[in-house]
């Protein structure tokens, strides 16, 4: 529960945006870039940091919620700025089994073109993306940085998408 | 636009037939809790959950959910169907306890032996345990906390809302009370 961080929150790019593309490293030799799951809905989960309390928390629930997610047959992606070698330790050590994406060099900066990017922290924000199949922004939400978002509002968003519902 | 999770609400009302309660279903203050059986936490909130309970007495109804988060705790979901198993025995709350009381003796040698203390049908109780009966009830009880806004373990609702302060006796103890009155 950290109140001070509520304030300087960032404001995601709101539904209906256009998902900016890239191309992120997700292992030492491999990348992957949003532009790959088109016809799908991805989940971006931009989160601080690799094995601190909170995100380890968030991804082990969002890994807990796999099948859920497939349901939609929609792609998690989770985003930090850590790099590669750090992120396979994480996945191995919390049995972790979606891509995280290593947005290092330059640092922050995919981070940054979804207004997810914490200057004085140099790390992402908590900010969760659902994207459509045609890459346009269904739902996203930025949470104190201390507070884990949970899931229900990913469900909710792909349930809306299923359903056709406007945003 | 953005969903807030702040505020967030019990999805799935508590009800007699289906919940594990403790207390008088006409208590003036409902407490529930997701919890996981191997999550060292909630294991912390154990004796904290007992005190309340005596200090509120017959004012509080206490409900217990499934949040079992395997990723992390590769017990949980078996511990989750193992208490699951006793209260189709109708000894749910005996085997709840045990198993906080002995969060790191969660193998299937050791549930199988609660259940000899307990007195189980153990035939039974492995069979379901190896049939996996109740997985299919420990997964509503997850879903209606992730539905619910639960973020982690153990996550409390207080007369159906989130309580999101911390759960220390006095804190929970006052929010209770707040509810009550």
């Amino acid at each position: 529960m950290t109140n001070a961080s509520v304030d300087s929150r960032s404001t995601p790019l709101p539904p209906g945006s256009e998902a900016p593309d890239f191309t992120l490293p997700s292992t030492p030799d491999q990348s992957v870039s949003l532009t790959d799951f088109r016809g799908q809905p991805v989940i971006l989960a931009f989160y601080p940091e690799d094995f601190s309390p909170v995100c380890s928390d968030q991804l082990a629930l969002y890994q807990e919620l796999l099948p859920e997610f497939q349901k939609f047959n929609a792609e998690l992606l989770g985003i930090s700025v850590d790099g590669v070698w750090c992120h396979l330790a994480f996945a191995k050590d919390r049995n972790l089994h979606f891509p995280l994406l290593s947005d290092f060099e330059p640092k922050g900066e995919v981070s940054r073109t979804y207004h997810a990017y914490r200057t004085e922290d140099g790390t992402s924000e908590r900010a969760l993306y659902v994207i459509d199949g045609e890459g346009i922004v269904r739902w996203s939400y930025v949470s104190p940085v201390g507070l884990n978002p949970g899931a229900d509002g990913i469900l909710s968003a792909l349930e809306d998408m299923e359903k056709g519902v406007a945003q | 636009m953005s969903r807030t999770q702040w505020g967030a609400t019990l999805t799935m009302p508590v009800t007699e037939d289906r919940d594990h309660i403790q207390g008088p279903a006409d208590a003036p203050v409902t407490l529930l809790e997701y919890g996981d059986y191997e999550c060292p936490y909630c294991g912390a909130a154990y004796p904290i959950i007992k005190e309340v309970q005596a200090r509120m007495g017959e004012r509080l109804r206490f409900v217990f959910r499934n949040f079992p988060i395997t990723t992390s705790h590769p017990h949980a979901e078996q511990a989750a169907e193992a208490a699951e198993g006793a209260a189709q025995q109708g000894r749910f709350w005996e085997m709840h306890d045990v198993l906080y009381e002995n969060q790191r003796r969660l193998g299937e040698s050791d549930l199988r032996s609660y259940a000899e203390t307990l007195g189980l049908d153990v035939e039974q109780f492995d069979k379901e345990l190896a049939e996996h009966v109740h997985a299919a009830r420990v997964r509503e009880d997850f879903m209606s906390g992730v539905r619910s806004g639960v973020n982690g373990t153990p996550g409390f609702y207080i007369n159906g809302a989130r309580h999101d302060d911390s759960y220390d006796v006095a804190t929970l103890l006052a929010a209770l009370e707040r509810a009550a009155a």
